[in-house]
């Protein structure tokens, strides 16, 4: 348990720190908090898979210099994400909106789980009915005579 | 119907195969500009030539390239001839000097000739921002009423100049 809660810690630090984060430090720990999770949550244009606060490229490091001087300048969130938005497109929102564009991708999950919930409830209420009814057959003289001959038989074996 | 109902997972397999297999061809590189159907950004600039600055009528009146480079970038340097020769048949070529040093870029221009009517200095790299440039080379087509058509993220040669040639006469037609 130790080491799980270790391991995790570790997880979460690496995941906000910040290239070259020594440059931008906030008297504020809030702005400090609010420029980690932008810089972690807004994707490096240059690069596919690496998000502003991981990425060495020439653009991600001025990207970060507007957030830090954005910030600074008391902008808000919506305001520092729509002008990324503006220039770079949804591609940096790793967080994307929610759209028309976007709605299978935010809603899709859900309806898919309520549509296997529904076939799961569905099988489960057909099986129970199908072994109620097996339940209540019961033997007929003929074939209660056999069964216990049947018991004789492997018991004498 | 319950025959019917059996083939249900066999169609799903279909329809997800068929978009990861279009996937497969599929540029993860090629991301649309959100730039495109928008005016050129504002900006006031000095040339790298002179003293003059610039502003965004730079970009109106004709359909024009506009040309993101540096010294510092190696495909800059595959693309310029071929920038040269263009300019050379009658392109109109605008140039932004992307967080380069000035004298370096004068230097480049002397040595491997000037395709550009205009350089503008953008040593902050803001405007560039402002065009939601990545990286260099980066070309955008603006048309006469400044508003950008295309971007083309990449070095230009004579095996794509017909997609740039191409979206330069949708940007003639458009006005």
């Amino acid at each position: 348990m130790k080491w799980l809660c270790l391991t995790f810690v570790l997880f979460m630090s690496n995941a906000f720190a910040v290239v070259d984060g020594y440059q931008y430090q906030f008297e504020n720990a809030e702005l400090q908090a609010r420029f980690d999770q932008l810089a972690n949550d807004l994707r490096c244009p240059k690069c596919q898979n690496q998000n502003l606060a991981d990425s060495h490229a020439q653009v991600a490091a001025d990207l970060r210099k507007q957030l830090y001087q954005q910030i600074e300048a008391g902008k808000d969130d919506q305001q520092i994400l729509d002008y990324m938005v503006e220039r770079y497109g949804d591609f940096v929102l790793y967080r994307p909106r929610v759209n028309t564009m976007t709605y299978v991708l935010w809603f899709g999950p859900a309806l898919l789980g309520v549509v296997a919930l529904l076939t799961f409830i569905v099988i489960v209420v057909r099986r129970r009915k199908n072994t109620a009814e097996a339940a209540v057959q019961e033997l007929d003289d003929a074939q209660r005579d056999r069964l216990n001959a049947l018991l004789q038989d492997n018991k004498n074996d | 119907m319950k025959r019917a109902l059996l083939f249900i997972p066999f169609g799903i397999f279909i329809v997800l195969g068929f978009f990861l297999w279009k996937g497969l061809y599929l540029d993860p590189k090629d991301v649309p500009s959100a730039l495109v159907g928008k005016t050129f950004p504002a900006f006031d600039l000095p040339d790298l030539m002179s003293e003059q600055r610039y502003q965004q009528n730079l970009m109106t009146g004709k359909v024009q390239l506009v040309n993101v480079w540096g010294t510092w970038c190696v495909s800059c340097k595959i693309e310029h001839p071929y920038l040269v020769q263009k300019a050379a048949e009658g392109v109109s070529v605008i140039g932004i000097s992307y967080k380069d040093d000035d004298e370096a870029a004068r230097r480049w221009l002397n040595d491997l000739g000037n395709p550009y009517a205009a350089v503008v200095v953008d040593a902050e790299g803001l405007l560039a921002l402002d065009l939601g440039v990545t990286g260099a080379p980066e070309t955008f087509i603006v048309d006469a009423n400044g508003i950008i058509r295309y971007k083309f993220t990449g070095v230009i040669t004579a095996a794509n100049w017909a997609v740039i040639a191409e979206q330069m006469k949708l940007a003639e037609q458009a006005l």
